[in-house]
């Protein structure tokens, strides 16, 4: 076995029972390599069958899949394997690690009794030994507290903790293949690049082999050293990273590329555009207020910004920023404890019983996730019908007309509107919830992360899309994303959210060149690179930060994690807010030329 | 649904649902027809043997006073399927639309509804009913109420927890941001996404219903002779149950038919669309 690869695939095809009972080929014909110590990632859209093929190598097939063809890792051959040696083989040879390791965990246990379980099911060491594996595995992942943390439970972990658990649980046994499936796509992309550095050097030092799913190409570049390009179950081209990266010969690996970098539409950013939506001063929170007038979960405290006729206003930061309440204080569906909204030089109400039927018409808000925002039980015409009845009383075959119209707008087909919308793509379906708030024909929408449950490629055509109804019908965006490349693509000006707290805002050509906040300098530093060796360079290990420095709602919210905090200054006093020579506003005590160094 | 449509579903549905299709069809046939095709006045004495056993004039034979047992079958079904109908249309309709005002509702009036509730499903249902007839006197109009009332709450609740459980979804929201007024919300955002467990409770009550009939019945709470749901059908010729006759069987048997039938149909239909 010397010789012949450590993992070999051939022919591999997965089948299903399609909707009309006929047998459905969702892989085929897939063969590859993995050398010993390698990994390989397995990259595409969703739908590309690359988390079956992963599932495949354990000899699983979801639902009834019946799996063909050459599978051997190591010197075990699994096809046709079933049962008792399918179950030898799993978690211990060929290990998992889940996207969500939030889901994977199991509540009610401490983290380190799971970590250590493959080893004793598999009795590869005695309880004592896995234990003092599992340690220095922690350590290795760069764990805070090796020796203590697994005696914690999931529930007091954060998301980039566990995944990294899940990870020591996958090598516990020294499996001769892991597999990772999208461990990182649920992560804020700051947590992201200390958990890939953490995949990244245990792999190495473990010696492990890997395959690693994706479907982001830059997180791909930083951990393996082939890629399997696929597309609707079928190999479109592989290679090692850095010739696939430098010369795509594939078009569909082209479009991928391309697609992961969104172009900065050449949309000129208007003068001085008068304003349309201004908010000032908001403060909002869930939970009872107490008498000082704070609620007991604070979410943003004395956010301002104003938005142009027209405009674009991009608001990032990472979970947990309260960026998307800033989008349901906007809406009315959350009142702001303190501060005003008004629209047009109009105030409103603070929610939305307060608020005029044609004040709500001009803002509309549009979730992230088309599949619960689209009602299951209604057709797409129903869907559009009822807004275009309730704002503009259109009935009959006016709105029939207009609903055409608008499925045209976004490019669908007007059948579409026949359709209930678990028939529909992801794609589409954010496309018809884009629909919905065009049909009150708005001065400004509110999108909720429209793009984050996207493929790479369908995202690049709804911001085409976005772009596109902005200059033709004049529309306002209120653009909120964690995704600094998407809001550049799309916004003038782009608002960084910490912790409730504006700390950062300017217009886009401000954000491509330093000085930033330390917070930007965090999210545009982490942002993984398509290429090779990104992961591996000084600027993006994050400093160390001052850990002492306790947090407090009065002092600079991001103290804690500053990595230029100054003991003294930052500590005793909130923050000025600073305007840089760029023209960009910072809230930080550290001057232009400190934070340009 | 077009006719297509029924046929496919029809189909659709796996063996035992078709079962109790074919159950629930033949006992809603007998409860419109069976007035009109009963051989003899469900109330006339025909023979003067009592328990006699099956014969050419008496299919089922007679009953404890020699009346025509397959009559009065017939005539009892209509009772028994009817006022279950009707009883389990009104207990729906008042559990779930209270139910919805709740979810919709200020907090208060969630509060208030719900322990309402709680406080009518504490209470015994046949001590309930035993309680109304007593001061009443039995009617059909009363004991149709009576059952409806006794399975509104366990109805409310689950709609309930449904509905909240919808409330916080962003179409709800994206409706509520609309400015959608909480009648909107309920019947068209919330109620079509609850049809279908609602529809297995809706099966599950109807059965109950039969089976709370047919017990005040045997009680002697229930409907009052001549008239005679399957229930009293199956008390009246209790003494005969020693012999094994006909008389209670056939009732006893078409109760367990009905309930069995409506619960297979119910199963198959919610299982298959289920995700």
């Amino acid at each position: 076995m010397s010789l012949s690869p450590h993992v070999e695939v051939r022919n591999l095809a997965v089948t299903v029972r399609g909707p009309d009972g006929q047998p459905l080929r969702i892989i085929d014909d897939v063969s590859f390599d993995v050398a010993r110590g390698e990994v390989l990632a397995l990259i595409g859209e969703s739908g590309s069958g690359k988390t079956t093929i992963a599932l495949s190598l354990m000899g699983y097939g979801r639902g009834g899949a019946a799996i063909s063809g050459l599978i051997r890792v190591g010197d075990a051959t699994l096809d046709g394997a079933g049962g008792a040696s399918l179950a030898a083989q799993r978690g211990r040879r060929i290990t998992y690690v889940a996207q969500s390791a939030a889901a994977a965990f199991n509540p009610s246990r401490r983290v380190i009794d799971q970590v250590i379980e493959p080893a004793l099911i598999h009795r590869t060491e005695s309880a004592q030994a896995a234990r003092a594996r599992a340690i220095d595995l922690f350590r290795a992942l760069g764990l805070p507290g090796p020796e203590t943390i697994g005696s914690r439970y999931p529930h007091e972990l954060s998301g980039g903790q566990l995944q990294r658990l899940m990870a020591a649980m996958a090598l516990i046994t020294q499996p001769d293949l892991v597999i990772f499936d999208e461990p990182t796509t649920a992560l804020d992309v700051t947590t992201q690049v200390g958990v890939l550095q953490a995949f990244r050097r245990v792999v190495r030092q473990q010696g492990a082999t890997g395959v690693y799913v994706s479907h982001d190409l830059a997180v791909v570049a930083q951990m393996a050293d082939q890629i399997l390009v696929l597309n609707r179950g079928r190999v479109r081209e592989q290679n090692r990273v850095a010739a696939l990266l430098e010369a795509p010969a594939d078009d569909y690996t082209q479009l991928l590329i391309a697609a992961a970098h969104p172009v900065v539409k050449a949309q000129p950013i208007p003068a001085k555009p008068e304003p349309l939506l201004e908010i000032a001063g908001i403060s909002a929170g869930y939970g009872p207020i107490d008498r000082a007038g704070r609620p007991a979960y604070p979410v943003l405290s004395d956010v301002s910004l104003t938005i142009g006729r027209g405009a674009a206003v991009g608001v990032i930061g990472e979970s947990g920023s309260g960026k998307s309440t800033v989008a349901r204080v906007v809406a009315g569906l959350l009142a702001p404890v303190a501060g005003t909204i008004s629209l047009a030089g109009e105030t409103l109400a603070p929610t939305v019983s307060g608020r005029t039927r044609e004040q709500l018409r001009r803002v509309q808000i549009v979730f992230q996730n088309a599949d619960v925002a689209l009602n299951p039980a209604h057709s797409v015409g129903d869907i559009l019908g009822r807004v275009l009845r309730f704002y503009h009383d259109m009935h009959g075959a006016d709105a029939q007309r207009r609903v055409a119209e608008l499925l045209d707008l976004i490019r669908l087909p007007a059948t579409v509107a026949e359709r209930r919308c678990d028939e529909l793509s992801g794609g589409q379906k954010q496309r018809v919830n884009l629909a919905r708030a065009l049909a009150a024909d708005p001065d400004i929408i509110l999108c909720d992360e429209v793009t984050s449950a996207l493929d790479t490629v369908v995202r690049g055509a709804i911001l085409d899309l976005l772009a596109d109804l902005r200059r033709d019908l004049g529309v306002a965006y209120l653009f909120i994303s964690h995704d600094i490349a998407t809001v550049k693509a799309l916004c003038d000006e782009i608002v960084v959210l910490y912790k409730g707290t504006r700390v950062e805002s300017g217009r886009r050509d401000g954000y491509d060149t330093p000085p930033f906040h330390p917070y930007t300098d965090l999210l545009i530093g982490s942002v993984p690179e398509l290429r090779p060796g990104w992961l591996a360079d000084e600027s993006v290990q994050a400093a160390a930060p001052l850990a002492h420095l306790a947090e407090s709602p009065d002092l600079c919210r991001f103290l804690p994690r500053c990595p230029v905090a100054m003991a003294g200054r930052c500590d005793v006093a909130p923050p000025p807010l600073r305007e840089m020579s760029a023209g960009n506003m910072v809230l930080c005590h550290r001057t232009e030329a400190e934070l340009v160094g | 649904m077009t006719g297509g449509n029924l046929i496919r579903a029809v189909r659709a549905l796996p063996w035992s649902g078709k079962i109790g299709l074919a159950l629930v069809a033949f006992w809603i046939v007998i409860a419109l027809t069976g007035r009109f095709i009963a051989p003899h006045s469900p109330g006339a004495f025909v023979s003067y043997e009592v328990f006699a056993g099956s014969s050419g004039k008496f299919w089922f034979g007679s009953d404890f006073l020699g009346r025509d047992v397959l009559s009065r079958l017939l005539v009892g079904a209509q009772f028994t399927v009817g006022l279950s109908a009707i009883a389990v249309t009104i207990a729906v309709t008042l559990g779930t639309g209270l139910a919805l005002t709740a979810a919709v509702g200020p907090r208060w009036l969630d509060e208030l509804l719900s322990r309402a509730m709680d406080t009518l499903i504490s209470i015994p249902s046949k001590i309930f009913a035993l309680v109304l007839v007593a001061a009443f006197g039995s009617s059909i109009v009363l004991l149709t109420l009576i059952v409806s009332i006794t399975y509104v709450p366990g109805n409310f609740r689950i709609a309930r927890s449904l509905a909240v459980g919808l409330t916080k979804l962003d179409y709800v929201e994206v409706a509520r941001a609309r400015g959608e007024g909480r009648f909107h919300i309920a019947l068209v955002e919330m109620l079509p996404n609850m049809i279908r467990p609602l529809f297995a409770d809706i099966g599950l009550r109807f059965v109950f219903i039969v089976l709370l009939l047919s017990g005040l019945s045997f009680l002697g709470l229930g409907l009052q002779p001549p008239d005679a749901d399957l229930g009293s059908l199956v008390r009246e010729n209790v003494s005969g149950l020693g012999e094994g006759a006909l008389a209670i069987l056939m009732p006893a048997t078409a109760i367990a038919s009905l309930t069995v039938g409506v619960n297979l149909l119910i199963d198959a239909a919610t299982q298959g669309k289920v995700k």
